[in-house]
């Protein structure tokens, strides 16, 4: 391995210079020669047989090159439980609904059309809740299943059962128990940049996708099985991923709008674009998944914890995306934040004529995380124990192995609990409220914190984690990197950059990261589960340590040595043992002890016989899916953390501000300090919208808030103060030690604020979000004297 | 009914022909090309269609386009220099790690501009009510506050 250079330094991104300037292409910016808009019309009942569709006023409009429904298409099942389709043909299950699309030669012509558009529905009863939809008799949201058997309930065929040991007998001999209700709800990404997509086909009937997918080759593979169901059997896809204006997890399904373009793209032989617009945006984009939460934990009479129980309704909405199973990750920290040794979970997803759910960061952890985060302070109180002692006493360890079965290698949870109780000062905060000292008037201040746990080592959800990438270097001396990985604003082009120079030896400016073109980059199973720095990562180390080996044997000739006795720095070649000048790495220019990369590749292309350098890595981490009991080391190195923070409640308003906000993560190792407190600050920042504001309203399964006035994401003045802690495990399965960090710092903020919140006035929250006029609510139910 | 404007854009004179709904966002993007005025939410919400008009910060997707005759109008493609030197704002949001997904910062980096121009030395909580308007969903809006009072010549 070539000396550390550039991992660890707060390089800034390679990309910031393109997207300061205005300069970056968003596929927002992105036009085809020949190119339509297509638009699509929603459906304006929640669940509604389709009696007709009268598209002919639409159709006769200047300027429209084609109108489809669902009647015009051939059967193209999507979403996770295949029970969704492009355009919905006999009956529509939400407002979300896709019925007509058009396209025209300018989004105004289109936007017409579908006004034209006649639509008779012939309304059915609906159900909003899963206990509604659950209920005797309520109406199906589907009848017939993927394989048009006839169902007998909106449960999804999808159970949930996770048991390790024995929770009755456990429970039976707790010292203490303490149980808890909790609720999440719908909250949308709210990606600055909205959904669209350009299809185009060639004359070959080949199709490329301008394209913002996380998951450009699995995208490749639901495209192609689309373009089969249309009868193009032969044809090819290309996906050319554009700069993408935020993922955040909306980008790991293949969307209905996405195949809503193919097929006006074939029916009109134009390329179209779909843009969505924000009020599309919130209503068509599935959310993260709102859950219902039972929970009971117990300890023995020392605060050991002895068993974890908790049963989830899930509400799916009307159809799944990859979503759907979010109780596979909503496991993570069920069975092993903490020690546990008897654990049960039990989840049922049920279709509701709500808007549909779908993958967003920590996927399904926030939730469960919020609930046994918020339980566990419940416990500690039960138990008498102060609520850091007792996470400290439990806290996971490294060379664990948690009852699901991960193994945890390095752990620096007790670490971060430690570093987050000092910077808080939390002894002073529990001496100061003992005296009453904490409240003053209408105002109480509290501290709270909450762990996390979540994969930091790829996560195998597919029978492969795999990532490929190949290394080039040209005649000039310089590296191009070919990634799968997308670039979601996450940084992941930077961090690989570092990690390519360093593991080759060569200077930054010399390395260039090639994305985005699934025709040119190797295959990677997707942008997810934080997993591109330590997978990619990982698959950089090797690929680098491959060119280094080719140029030692190329450079071997050249400098008459052996290439064992080489080595690389700053893009030059050089003999390890070579008599240098003091302080200098490299031997002298003139000692012909050394040759730059440029000049031996120039040798190596322009000679009789030549030879070029290229190398190529599929690096799958050993890491293991989970079994039919849903047990098995997920991901091979564990991502903790906790978060801890100071609020004062205003108790006339309900108002809630942050005071302090702790965030202390174990990393295994930092990369790249400034990007990576940008994901912790960022993280906190939407986990503390979570908390605090944000809700996707639905009223009768309408969505009534879909714009940014109402929707409360937290903008500049809500000050979250957030103070990132960034602790080193360096876990060796990660590319010079990391894990991976993308989503962990929006898991633990709503548990950590709930905490706080019940510490400054005595009521627990156990809804989200925890708005003003919630707290209020919750104070008067407590208190209803007053 | 259509009209020709003049106005000035980036520091030179320019016209444009205008109707009476026209907004000023789809004049700069589908007339000049500048695609570097984001359309995000197309009610004046979340700031990343901001551009400067006369020294003040204004989301161009609520401006009628004819509002800008005779005023002068700058938008991010306005502040590097025509040899690629960026502006000092510019380079504290790339030094300070104020760019994650890059679609907020055109707006962003115009309403720090604006700020800056009235306000050399701002506070933090100035900045911040500068910024509440452009919103951001990727950094918590910490680093862009440090970036523009790194910019305003602070240590930060």
């Amino acid at each position: 391995m070539s000396p550390v250079n550039y991992v660890g330094k707060s390089l800034p991104r390679g990309d910031a210079r393109e997207k300061v300037t205005g300069r970056a292409v968003y596929i927002n910016d992105l036009k085809r020669p020949g190119m339509l808009y297509g638009k699509i019309l929603y459906s304006q009942q929640a669940h509604a047989r389709i009696k007709n569709i009268d598209t002919t006023k639409a159709a006769r409009l200047p300027g429209v090159r084609a109108v489809l429904t669902g009647e015009d298409i051939p059967d193209i099942p999507l979403g996770f439980m295949r029970d969704n389709r492009p355009l919905k043909k006999g009956k529509v299950r939400s407002y979300r609904d896709e019925i007509v699309a058009v396209a025209a030669i300018s989004p105004e012509i289109a936007a017409e059309a579908l006004e034209l558009v006649e639509v008779e529905y012939e309304p059915l009863p609906a159900v909003f809740t899963p206990q509604d939809a659950l209920a005797d008799g309520a109406p199906l949201i589907h009848e017939l299943d993927a394989r048009n058997k006839p169902v007998k309930s909106n449960k999804l065929k999808l159970p949930w059962r996770l048991i390790c040991g024995d929770v009755d007998q456990a429970r039976g001999k707790s010292a203490y128990v303490a149980q808890g209700r909790y609720r999440t709800t719908w909250v949308n990404h709210c990606c600055l940049g909205t959904s669209g997509v350009i299809a185009e086909f060639d004359l070959n009937r080949n199709l490329t996708m301008y394209s913002i997918t996380q998951i450009p080759y699995l995208a490749q593979n639901d495209y192609l099985a689309a373009l089969k169901a249309m009868g193009l059997k032969d044809s090819q896809v290309r996906i050319r991923c554009q700069t993408i204006g935020g993922g955040f997890g909306s980008k790991l399904d293949t969307h209905c709008y996405e195949f809503i373009a193919i097929l006006l793209a074939n029916a009109t032989g134009r390329p179209v674009k779909i843009q969505f617009s924000r009020e599309e945006e919130f209503l068509a984009q599935a959310t993260r998944q709102p859950a219902i939460m039972e929970i009971t934990q117990g300890c023995d009479a020392e605060g050991r914890l002895t068993f974890r129980d908790v049963h989830m309704v899930l509400d799916n909405g009307a159809y799944t995306s990859w979503g759907a199973t979010t109780p596979s990750v909503m496991m993570v920290p069920i069975s092993s934040l903490y020690r546990v040794p008897n654990v049960r979970f039990v989840a049922e997803s049920v279709y509701t004529n709500n808007l549909y759910s779908q993958a967003m960061r920590g996927y399904g952890n926030p939730q469960a995380t919020f609930a046994v985060e918020s339980n566990i302070d419940q416990l500690a109180e039960e138990a008498g124990i102060d609520p850091v002692e007792f996470r400290l006493l439990n806290a996971n360890q490294s060379n664990e192995i948690t009852p699901q079965k991960f193994k945890i290698t390095t752990c620096g949870l007790s670490e971060c609990l430690e570093k987050v109780r000092d910077s808080l000062g939390w002894q002073q905060h529990r001496k100061a409220k003992a005296a009453g000292e904490t409240s003053t008037g209408y105002k109480a201040r509290g501290q709270g914190v909450a762990s996390l746990i979540h994969v930091g080592g790829g996560a195998r959800v597919y029978r492969s984690d795999g990532h490929g990438m190949i290394m080039k270097l040209d005649d000039f001396g310089k590296l191009k990197v070919f990634t799968g990985a997308v670039e979601i604003g996450q940084g992941v082009d930077t961090v690989l950059r570092q990690m390519a120079a360093d593991s080759v030896g060569m200077r930054i400016e010399d390395v260039d990261i090639v994305s985005h073109d699934t025709d040119i980059c190797p295959w990677d199973v997707g942008t997810h589960a934080s997993r591109q720095t330590f997978i990619a990562g990982n698959a950089a180390c090797h690929c680098g340590r491959e060119i280094r080996r080719k140029v030692f044997e190329l450079a071997a000739g050249q400098l008459n040595r052996d290439p064992e006795e080489l080595d690389m720095f700053d893009s030059v070649v050089y003999v390890r043992d070579a008599p240098r000048e003091p302080g200098q790495r490299l031997p002298p220019a003139d000692s012909g002890d050394r040759i730059p990369l440029a000049k031996l590749l120039r040798k190596a292309h322009f000679s009789t016989g030549g030879t070029m350098v290229m190398a190529e890595v599929f690096y799958d981490p050993p890491n293991q899916m989970l079994d039919r009991e849903f047990k098995g080391n997920l991901s091979c190195s564990w991502a903790f953390g906790t978060t801890g923070v100071e609020v004062e409640v205003d108790l006339k308003t309900g108002h809630v501000e942050i005071l302090k906000y702790f965030a202390a993560h174990d990393v295994g190792a930092s990369m790249n300090p400034m990007l990576l407190e940008g994901q912790v600050y960022g993280a906190a920042v939407m986990g503390s919208g979570y908390a605090l504001s944000e809700e996707v309203r639905l009223r009768e399964g309408r969505m009534v808030n879909g714009n940014f006035l109402d929707y409360k994401m937290l903008t500049a003045l809500d000050k979250v103060p957030v103070t990132p802690i960034i602790v080193e495990t360096f876990d060796s399965a990660g590319p010079y030690g990391a894990k991976g960090v993308g989503e962990p710092g929006c898991v633990p903020s709503a548990p950590a604020i709930a905490n706080a919140i019940y510490d400054a006035i005595g009521v627990r929250l156990d809804s989200l979000p925890m708005t003003p006029e919630n707290v209020l609510a919750a104070l008067k139910e407590r208190f209803p004297d007053s | 009914m259509k009209r020709m404007i003049e106005f000035e854009l980036n520091g030179q004179q320019v016209t444009a022909e205008v109707d009476g709904g026209d907004l000023l966002l789809s004049v700069l993007r589908d007339q000049f090309d500048l695609y570097g005025v984001k359309e995000s939410c197309g009610a004046g919400e979340c700031g990343a269609c901001t551009v400067i008009i006369d020294g003040r910060a204004v989301t161009s997707c609520l401006y009628p386009a004819m509002e800008a005759e005779g005023r002068s109008v700058t938008t991010i493609e306005g502040l590097a220099q025509p040899d690629g030197t960026l502006h000092p704002i510019q380079e504290s949001f790339i030094e300070k790690g104020a760019v994650q997904c890059g679609f907020c910062t055109p707006g962003n980096v115009l309403s720090a501009k604006a700020l800056l121009d009235k306000n050399p030395d701002p506070s933090e909580q100035e900045i911040r009510t500068a910024i509440a308007g452009n919103l951001c969903r990727c950094t918590g809006y910490h680093q862009i506050v440090e970036a523009i009072s790194h910019a305003a010549g602070r240590k930060s």
